[in-house]
């Protein structure tokens, strides 16, 4: 069981609880505002972007290639962006503090 | 080769020198085809235009026959982002309970025609039904206006040996102005209606406007949807193992269509209007000529995909281009997905097998290139599970 709190663009905090799948499967079944997910997770829509708060980066650890190709052109990303789509749910991610791009 | 494989014609020059170049009307395009080239151009809005002269994006170009704006792909940001804002509500609506429990209901039923029948033309008696049908959802009208879009044929702009055909488009254009007038005068829950009731950076559509927004959707949704779903089917008949996969294992399915989606590609190509000199893999490009994205190449881009060549059905990283990218991504995917979805949870329910009976191969020519992107016809049989 992990705990993970999205903060929305309109300062809304909420945290949520999950033990599988992706963290934006998790957001999507939650209706977290400004995540789409339109792709379903599999890296191609680019409408699941966070930014990891920096004291919980190691946490998630680091994009991967596809990802940061993905990420490179979106004019709000900055190193401590994701896409949600690739953060695997798992005890590792419990207490992580995501804020919602869009 | 199987009937539903599709091959790359672009492998050899994107690896090689990264763009192609055919002429389209006097209008020549340079085509970008490697994924992070056509990615980054569909990106910067800035240097390449799509608000250029109405028809001059699309390929093969219409503006010979069209001055009407197709609103939101051919107006650029800022202000195509108010009309993004209006639209992405009403075009993701796909997306609830009830709007997917009608679709299922047309696509059932759908089926259950086909299997009744020895074999039927999947082009025009089951995916050009599917698309009409299902736009009376995406428009919120009745069910039977259905019957005379289906009537039109599979090309909205395109007759047999005619690649525009100005007479046939004027078809469509006098259609919607008709239904316009009609909202007008009779103000409904319908899509003209909606569009006509809303603003835009503080001022009502005009009609205008109205009509650009619906000959898009008419337009933009029907060969590529008709593609989609035609070679789908033709990839399910041509790997059987795949149907059953799709039975036994619905956690792939979401995987599966995307990887559908990338492999055929159902619009091959999207132009831009060049607005300053630049390059691309070094090469020159004059302001004021016209690029394509070629998101067909990109989509098969052995750099990005692993086995790019195969449909790989549970592929799991598939940054696909086939909706587009960036600020002009295509409006109409989460109805298309939505398509995709019901009409595989409907196969696996109640179909066992499909067979292909004969097929005409639909062949775009583009220059050098000579890419198939789905068939004129379709000959299956559909049997009961």
């Amino acid at each position: 069981m992990a705990k993970i709190t999205f903060i929305t663009s309109d300062n809304e905090t909420i945290t949520l609880e999950g033990t599988s799948g992706s963290v934006m499967a998790l957001a999507v079944d939650n209706g977290i505002k400004g995540i789409d997910g339109d792709c379903g997770g599999v890296c191609s829509c680019a409408t699941c972007h966070v930014h990891v708060l920096p004291e919980h980066v190691a946490k998630t650890g680091e994009a991967s290639e596809i990802e940061t190709d993905m990420l490179e052109l979106d004019d709000d990303a900055d190193k401590f962006s994701r896409l949600c789509c690739q953060l695997e749910i798992s005890e590792a991610l419990d207490g992580v503090v995501l804020r919602v791009a869009k | 080769m199987k009937k539903s494989e599709i091959s790359c014609p672009f492998s050899e020059v994107r690896t090689n020198i990264g763009f192609g170049e055919m002429d389209d009307q006097n209008d020549p395009v340079t085509m970008l085809l490697r994924h992070k080239d056509v990615r980054k151009g569909a990106h910067d809005w800035k240097t390449f235009q799509s608000g250029s002269t109405p028809g001059r994006i699309v390929i093969p170009s219409e503006v010979n026959i069209r001055t009407t704006r197709q609103i939101p792909f051919e107006v650029d940001p800022p202000q195509h982002k108010s009309f993004r804002d209006i639209l992405d509500p009403w075009f993701k609506r796909p997306l609830e309970e009830k709007y997917q429990a009608k679709l299922t209901a047309q696509i059932s039923a759908l089926v259950d025609e086909v299997l009744a029948m020895d074999s039927v033309d999947v082009i025009s008696e089951f995916a050009l039904k599917l698309q009409s049908r299902a736009l009376t959802l995406l428009l919120n009208t009745a069910y039977d206006k259905s019957d005379l879009w289906i009537s039109w044929g599979t090309h909205v702009f395109r007759s047999e040996g005619e690649a525009l055909d100005g007479d046939k488009a004027a078809i469509l254009y006098d259609y919607i102005d008709a239904e316009i007038d009609k909202a007008i005068a009779n103000p409904g829950p319908d899509l003209y209606s909606v569009l006509l009731a809303s603003e835009v950076d503080g001022t009502k559509l005009t009609k205008e406007e109205v009509k650009g927004v619906m000959i898009l959707t008419f337009a933009g949704g029907r060969d590529t949807v008709i593609n989609a779903v035609s070679n789908s089917l033709a990839y399910l008949a041509d790997n059987p193992k795949s149907l059953e996969r799709l039975r036994e294992e619905p956690e792939i399915r979401n995987r599966a269509i995307e990887e559908l989606i990338r492999y055929y590609a159902p619009l091959t190509q999207m132009g831009r209007v060049v607005t300053e000199d630049t390059t691309v893999c070094e090469h020159a490009i004059k302001a004021d000529t016209r690029i394509s994205l070629v998101w067909a190449s990109a989509n098969r881009d052995e750099k990005v995909f692993e086995n790019a060549n195969e449909v790989v059905l549970d592929r799991k990283m598939n940054p696909h281009l086939s909706f587009g990218f960036g600020t002009h991504n295509c409006l109409g995917a989460t109805h298309a997905r939505t398509i995709m979805k019901v009409l595989i949870e409907v196969l696996t329910a109640k179909v066992q097998s499909m067979e292909i009976i004969s097929a005409e191969e639909n062949i775009e020519e583009l220059g050098e290139f000579k890419r198939k992107v789905g068939f004129h016809a379709l000959q299956m049989k559909f049997n009961k599970k």
